[in-house]
């Protein structure tokens, strides 16, 4: 059985944690990964085999990828006349509205530029399509900024520059919630086991990363990575580092402390747009994923929350990071590889690709069910667990049950 | 500097190099400069290396070890009854027939949060009706029915609004000017003590997982009350007296005594642990400034100054080691002889109220019935009962370092059921 791994540089791997399985183990990089599943070479996995990607996984990763996904998924629900594409009276989606205005440069420079001067002294943020780690992003605010990447001719065909130069050009989130001062995104691992039907799981630890630098939304501080961007490849070269705790905070902590200070409605009411969010993004891709049954996977979801407590998906990785930054942080990880390669290869036994990934409840660890698109479809008021956290995890317009339990979900 | 205690035991302050000052006016420019930080001073490192806390808690410990009363007679001959713990004098601590009377809302019939809310409990059993009336408490205003409820333990959501219920809190414009005062103090003068403050909270709520997020808070709090002629007030009903100082050169003259720190209060090493839970509950800095103030003046001195009043630190002590000693003797004997004694270990955490010890949900549950009881003697409770609960363990080892590294991570512990175990379920 060959279980494949893939690390991308600044990822950790997976060897060192299963050697309670049987079999050989392939470190196989991102490269292997595409040859795996080429077309080209002809190689086809055995049933036996299991792989931690899916094959075009890039649908839900790349961010340029991920925004016209979501983009297409919110214009197919609206021509059908779903109410989750409901729209308000200033045209902004009710429900669908969680990933900020975005465009790709240069493909959409001219859109990106009416739409920059209906509000010119706003921020925006630009990212590079295929990089991770907080890499060659920057803020700014003024057109001239990114005269780089205006199109050259104004015809309408052009020539697509390489990926390499590809840049998204989100609108700033430049009213994060703080807290002490400080900006935080939140870091939530979710693993899917299936596209079609969706089967997808939260993990329960997640955390949030704080910024070591106070927030200012000032002009002159736009350069100062520090204050704005919260990955640890950043920030721990920072000078207030602090390898004890990380600047990282249990989602638990983040939950007692807005329970806390703003109410427990709006509270629950916040992690349950979460999930909604995270299971939306899953939704918009499912139809384009290869949902080779050979495949699982775990990503790394970052979500910004604004001060008026709504939650943004800022982007999703496929290969989180697993090194770790402190104690807590190494037996989180830990914890994290043990329970996805418990779910997603039962009983440490040889897997079988035909099976029927639903894996038994005694096996999820900390890893909760999120949304199980057969048990919804089959059965619309029983629900699979409902967390002491208050995640209603049911499907739109449920009620979930657990134990004689009922609470109303925020969902449609 | 010296510390005057009640027993007239002298702490000596370490001695600085540099001659330094106890209260120095700002110069303007700096004054500006602090203004401008005021909401970011953990960025600004002062230079802190000629600075050691005045005491930590270990070095109180010393001086309550050597606390006698010289009228008490106690015999030459062990009996049964001869206390032999560290604490030497002989004052009045509760058993645990009358913790149990005490505490009656805790026992087992009754629902606790920390306990009866838990997954696996419906909501309808308990968790719902108690909420309700917590809601009703707080319409109604009704302090007293607010400290009989919170025995119970407090809804997360309700928490800062109960407490400040019960302390009598209400933010008032002039409460906030109050404060601004403070803070203008703060930016005008430089307090030596500031830099104790600074160099506190760098070495405890700065690296602590759940606090570090708080840390500017912090110094805001802590700055202001150093300078807080009002908590003086408190010094009325605490045995202890404040220290003071001499304007140069008229040592010895009272007319020319001022207190120092204006506070009277010198903090000691994890004093900023008092505040930090509270930063979970208040973020408008007025509001958290007076709940600290009034939880120290009523609760948290109890815990550094020497008195025979039964939420005194003495007592604790002496209570925490009668428990032991009663209920556990075997234990208790076993650590004894590894050179093990049992207060050693768990005195830190009472001084600090076992804040920085628990998880921060757990912590405000405990300080719940703090207020709920109007009484610390659950901290001396509550260590005993950790001792109880890591006993098997704790009987195998054979050294103070292994006991330590036995009891050293609280962060998982169940503070309600724990106590529930060890006044109502054990057999005595």
């Amino acid at each position: 059985m060959k279980i494949g791994t893939s690390t991308e540089s600044g990822g950790g791997s997976f060897i060192g944690l299963l050697s309670t399985i049987n079999g050989t183990l392939n470190r196989m990089s991102v490269q292997t990964i595409r040859n795996v599943f080429s077309v080209e070479t002809g190689y086809r996995l055995s049933d036996d085999q299991i792989v931690n990607h899916f094959p075009n996984h890039y649908e839900l990763t790349r961010k340029d990828l991920m925004v016209k996904n979501i983009k297409r998924y919110r214009k197919e629900l609206e021509k059908e006349g779903s109410p989750l594409a409901e729209k308000d009276e200033n045209g902004k989606y009710l429900y669908l509205d969680f990933v900020p205005v975005t465009y790709m440069l240069p493909a959409d420079y001219n859109l990106f530029v009416e739409e920059f001067r209906k509000s010119p002294s706003s921020t925006w943020i630009m990212k590079p399509c295929g990089k991770a780690q907080g890499k060659g992003i920057f803020l700014i605010n003024k057109l001239s900024q990114i005269k780089k990447w205006s199109r050259d001719s104004k015809t309408s065909s052009f020539v697509t520059q390489s990926t390499k130069e590809a840049y998204v050009i989100s609108l700033y989130i430049n009213n994060p919630l703080l807290i002490g001062g400080r900006k935080f995104d939140l870091r939530l691992y979710v693993l899917v086991s299936t596209y079609r039907p969706l089967r997808c799981y939260m993990y329960k630890l997640g955390f949030c990363r704080f910024c070591t630098v106070k927030y200012s939304p000032s002009t002159s501080e736009l350069d100062n990575m520090f204050v704005h961007l919260t990955n640890v490849a950043i920030q721990k070269h920072g000078e207030d580092y602090n390898h004890i705790h990380g600047g990282k905070w249990t989602v638990s902590n983040l939950r007692l402390y807005l329970e806390s200070t703003r109410g427990k409605e709006v509270t629950g009411k916040l992690f349950d747009e979460i999930h909604w969010i995270i299971v939306q993004s899953l939704k918009a891709v499912a139809p384009v994923m290869n949902n080779d049954k050979h495949c699982f996977e775990c990503y790394g979801y970052d979500i910004i929350i604004d001060d008026k407590l709504k939650p943004w998906l800022i982007e999703v990785n496929a290969s989180p990071s697993l090194t770790s930054s402190t104690a807590n942080d190494r037996i989180l990880k830990y914890n994290l590889i043990n329970d996805t390669l418990n779910i997603a290869v039962p009983n440490g036994e040889i897997p079988d690709c035909k099976w029927n990934k639903s894996p038994p409840k005694e096996v999820l660890g900390n890893y909760e069910i999120l949304y199980d698109e057969e048990l919804a479809q089959g059965d619309g008021a029983d629900r699979e667990l409902r967390s002491r956290q208050g995640q209603s995890l049911g499907p739109k317009g449920g009620r979930s049950r657990d134990l004689g339990r009922t609470v109303l979900t925020t969902w449609k | 500097m010296m510390l005057l205690t009640h027993s007239h035991t002298l702490l000596a302050c370490p001695p600085c190099d540099a001659f330094l000052r106890l209260l120095d006016g700002r110069p303007v420019g700096e004054q500006k400069e602090l203004l401008s930080k005021w909401n970011e001073m953990g960025t600004d490192e002062p230079d802190l290396s000629l600075f050691r806390p005045v005491y930590a808690p270990k070095d109180f410990l010393e001086v309550l070890i050597n606390l006698r009363n010289p009228n008490y007679e106690n015999g030459d001959s062990l009996s049964f009854r001869t206390h032999l713990g560290l604490i030497q004098v002989p004052l009045k601590v509760k058993d645990i027939p009358e913790l149990k009377e005490f505490f009656v809302e805790l026992g087992l019939t009754t629902g606790q949060l920390g306990i009866d809310d838990s997954t696996q409990v419906p909501p309808e059993l308990f968790e719902n009706e108690h909420v309700r009336i917590g809601q009703k408490v707080l319409a109604e205003q009704d302090g007293a029915a607010a400290q009989q409820y919170i025995r119970q333990g407090s809804p997360t959501a309700l928490r800062a609004d109960l407490w400040a219920l019960i302390l009598n809190i209400s933010s008032q414009p002039e409460d906030i000017l109050y404060y601004e005062q403070l803070k203008t103090n703060v930016i005008q003068h430089d307090l030596l003590v500031d830099s104790l403050i600074y160099k506190d909270v760098k070495l405890t709520a700065s690296n602590d997982d759940y606090y570090f997020v708080f840390e500017d808070y912090l110094y805001q709090v802590l700055l202001c009350f150093s300078r807080d002629t009002s908590v003086l007030g408190h010094f009325a009903y605490n045995s202890a007296s404040p220290p003071k100082s001499y304007i140069r050169g008229k040592l010895g003259l009272e007319e020319y005594a001022v207190f120092y720190p204006p506070n009277g209060v010198i903090p000691f090493h994890g004093f900023s642990m008092y505040v930090a839970p509270l930063c979970f509950l208040y973020h408008e800095p007025s509001k958290l400034y007076q709940i600290f103030r009034e939880m120290y003046v009523r609760f948290f001195f109890r815990l550094h100054s020497i008195s025979s009043h039964p939420s005194g630190i003495v007592s604790l002590c002496l209570l925490f080691e009668t428990l032991l000693q009663t209920y556990l003797p075997q234990l208790f004997y076993h650590l004894r002889e590894i050179g093990a004694q049992p207060l050693r270990i768990s005195f830190k955490w009472m001084v600090r109220a076992f804040s920085g010890y628990l998880a921060t949900d757990q912590l405000l549950l405990l300080w719940d019935r703090i207020l709920g009881y109007n009484s610390l003697e659950i901290l001396a409770v509550l260590a005993a009962a950790v001792f109880a609960f890591r006993a098997v363990n704790l009987m195998e080892v054979t050294s103070l370092a292994a006991a330590e590294a036995v009891l050293a991570d609280l962060s998982t512990l169940k503070v309600m059921p724990l106590l529930q175990i060890f006044l109502f379920a054990t057999v005595t």
